[in-house]
């Protein structure tokens, strides 16, 4: 099976990051927003951990700091959804909103 | 300790007691207390005189590098017959304010800057060097400033003396100046230690300069024009202090001190003074002083006025005197020109003690009979300032006429003014002795206290015996005043001048009721004193307004506009774009912004470097 090169991984995950800020610039609901925001820290994820397969040295064998620093991503990650989403709910009983045209009071 | 320390000491003691200790409390020990101090004073100047002490050797005071003043003290005879001067009217006039200022309510301020006074007049006296003059000689100005302010509540009282410190703060300058010229080009701030010749060896321009910047601080002091302007309004202090400060010594420092200046640069015989040639302006500002003074005081009705102006006409003669490098003539008229002055004040003083504090001379008259010591007294002061021969002013004003002698324009000057004093003053005492009283206040006069008519007696002895004790007079030891009669074309015309001046006075003013020059044009611009306040004031204004406007427009424009106002404007300016286009609150946007950002800096890291 032919395995895809480290220029592929990093194209696509050029392309999640792209899609992700692309979701967050455009579209209006807050959850939707933050679920791009996941999309981008995965395509982080995936670039640290495409660098760790193709930089192998002189042993053969991966660099395993970048695959630590993932799981290290991945644990802030859960928790930051846990603090993300009860904003969001602490929002959406504030405002009865979840689309960012209604929460314009930074203004000026 | 030397003894002549305590001439310095006990006039000061004697203020601080006053000032810090006894207060109005105490007012009458405080009277006490000023009287005897100068009265030490003037027994330890007549014992000096007498040659009871020596002089006591000079403190160190700064040393740092060249510049050296030491405090000391003088004992020629300049400095021991000014001493007696002014101890002597000093005693006196605090005798007479023992009567005069009996119910005043700050009585014992009075005292205490009175002392004051005395502690800094004697300081000029015998300063050794011109650093320490210059200390006393603001030292008067402050206490001259506290006298004339004494009743301050009035606001003619507080702004006079307020203009008397700021005219002499403009001459002052000027002689600070002239101080460190002199200093530098003769080498030494002491009296005894400047070298003459090496003063003019800076060319004539340069040693007439500094002579002249000295000057300025006598142009201040001695109120000679164009700075005479504060000494008649300083009439609004206390009749004695205007006798002691305004009329006897303070104003004549000014001729003191150029004669102690030009005695220490001056050489044998003055020598070195003739060689520059702007000396002759001391001259003629002394001539044009005395005249503009005379004129101006033929047409004033305040009493203590004409005094004053006749005070500034006196010291334009004195500092012409100076100016002709006779200054010992200056210092002898200033000698006899002090007692008869003193005496001429303090009887006014008396009048206006009786009348009620009354002072226009055409609400007084007849108090020949109503106080026949005060009117003998002030008839002799008279006398002596109108130049009658055998008394002292004849002698003292016949050395000054004789030292102009060659000089026909000054000369002629002097005559004149001589004619207008002796017509001014007849006038005066036409108008407030003679004749019927005017007034109520006039009628209820009564002749004052002997304490006040005693210290009038005295100097009216002085005015007429001064010129006899030849040991008392100011000046150098070779000088002896010429108290002989002569019959020549001086003596003539000083007595010419005298008999006009009294024809005059006596056809215009014998018997009338109200001035009839009063309404005649020329005389009016007399009476507005040649309208100089007015002119300064327009100066002053005009002066102000335009400096003004320009720093109002620096400050406005260029300041506050260009530079702190434009940087302020240009933050906000920027700040209201990016505010109204960029902060809109929307949360997407200020991600793309940032996002585009985080684009433009990895291109310009990544690609551009």
């Amino acid at each position: 099976m032919p395995t895809a090169s480290l220029t592929e991984y990093l194209f696509f995950s050029g392309l999640l990051f792209a899609i992700g800020l692309s979701g967050v610039i455009i579209r209006r609901n807050i959850i939707v927003i933050f679920m791009c925001l996941e999309l981008m820290l995965a395509a982080a994820s995936l670039t640290l951990v495409a660098f760790t397969r193709a930089n192998t040295g002189d042993t053969n064998l991966p660099d395993y700091d970048g695959q630590m620093l993932v799981f290290f991503i991945i644990t802030v990650a859960a928790a930051e959804v846990a603090v993300g989403l009860a904003i969001i709910v602490a929002l959406y009983r504030a405002r009865k909103t979840t689309s960012t045209d209604d929460l314009t009071a930074l203004k000026n | 300790m030397n003894p002549l320390w305590l001439l310095f000491i006990l006039p000061l003691l004697s203020a601080a007691v006053i000032h810090f200790a006894l207060k109005q409390k105490f007012a009458s020990i405080a009277a006490i207390l000023g009287t005897v101090s100068t009265g030490v004073t003037l027994v330890l100047a007549i014992l000096w005189l007498n040659g009871s002490f020596t002089v006591p050797a000079n403190f160190d005071w700064i040393n740092v590098g060249d510049f050296n003043p030491e405090i000391g003290m003088l004992g020629d005879k300049l400095a021991k017959g000014m001493m007696i001067v002014v101890c002597g009217i000093g005693f006196l006039v605090h005798v007479f304010s023992l009567g005069y200022m009996k119910t005043d309510e700050s009585k014992a301020r009075y005292f205490g800057n009175l002392s004051l006074f005395m502690f800094s007049m004697t300081g000029i006296v015998l300063a050794s060097n011109f650093v320490m003059m210059f200390i006393f000689w603001e030292l008067v100005g402050l206490s001259s400033y506290l006298l004339i302010g004494h009743w301050y509540q009035k606001a003619s009282a507080a702004e006079a003396a307020k203009k008397a410190f700021l005219s002499n703060r403009i001459g002052d300058f000027g002689f600070l100046i002239g101080i460190l010229m002199v200093s530098i080009m003769a080498g030494s701030f002491a009296f005894g230690e400047m070298n003459g010749a090496e003063f003019i060896s800076f060319g004539p321009w340069l040693a007439g300069a500094a002579v002249l910047l000295v000057f300025c601080g006598a142009i201040g002091k001695s109120a000679q024009l164009p700075l005479h302007i504060w000494l008649p309004d300083a009439m609004e202090g206390p009749t004695p202090v205007s006798a002691l400060i305004h009329a006897a010594t303070m104003v004549a420092a000014g001729v003191y001190m150029m004669a102690r200046f030009f005695f220490s640069i001056g050489g044998e015989e003055l020598a070195i003074l003739k060689d520059i040639p702007m000396v002759q302006v001391i001259a003629w500002i002394g001539a044009i002083t005395s005249l503009v003074a005379a004129l101006m005081a033929t047409q004033q009705n305040d009493i203590k006025k004409i005094l004053a102006y006749s005070t500034l006409s006196q010291l334009g003669y004195m500092v012409m005197a100076v100016g002709l490098l006779a200054p010992d003539a200056g210092m002898f008229h200033l000698y006899t020109h002090a007692w008869f002055k003193a005496l001429l004040f303090l009887g006014s003083g008396a009048v206006i003690y009786a009348c009620h504090h009354e002072q226009d001379i055409w609400k007084m008259g007849g108090l020949l009979k109503k106080m026949p010591i005060t009117a003998i007294t002030f008839i002799i002061g008279t006398l002596a300032l109108t130049a009658v021969p055998f008394t002292s002013g004849f002698y003292s004003k016949e050395g000054i006429l004789h030292a102009a002698h060659d000089k026909p324009g000054l000369f002629w000057i002097a005559v004149f003014v001589a004619m207008l004093t002796t017509f001014y003053m007849f006038r005066l005492i036409f108008v407030a002795f003679l004749g019927d009283p005017k007034h109520k206040h006039a009628e209820d006069a009564k002749e004052v206290s002997p304490i006040m008519w005693a210290p009038l007696a005295l100097l009216a002895i002085m005015a007429l015996a001064s010129p006899f004790l030849v040991q008392l007079i100011p000046a150098r030891e070779s000088f002896t005043p010429d108290t002989a009669f002569h019959f020549n074309d001086v003596t003539y015309a000083s007595i010419g001048a005298f008999l006009v001046g009294i024809a005059l006075a006596f056809l215009l003013y014998k018997g009338k009721e109200s001035d009839p020059l009063a309404n005649n044009k020329v005389m009016r611009v007399f009476a507005n004193k040649f309208y100089i306040d007015e002119f300064y004031a327009g100066i002053v204004k005009w002066f102000q307004d335009i400096l003004a406007a320009i720093v109002h427009f620096l400050d406005e424009f260029l300041i506050n506009g260009m530079l702190v106002g434009g940087f302020t404007r240009l933050a906000q300016g920027t700040g209201n774009i990016f505010r109204k286009y960029a902060q809109s609150g929307n949360l997407q946007h200020y991600a793309f912004l940032s996002g585009a950002g985080i684009l433009i800096v990895i291109y310009l890291t990544v690609f551009a470097g």
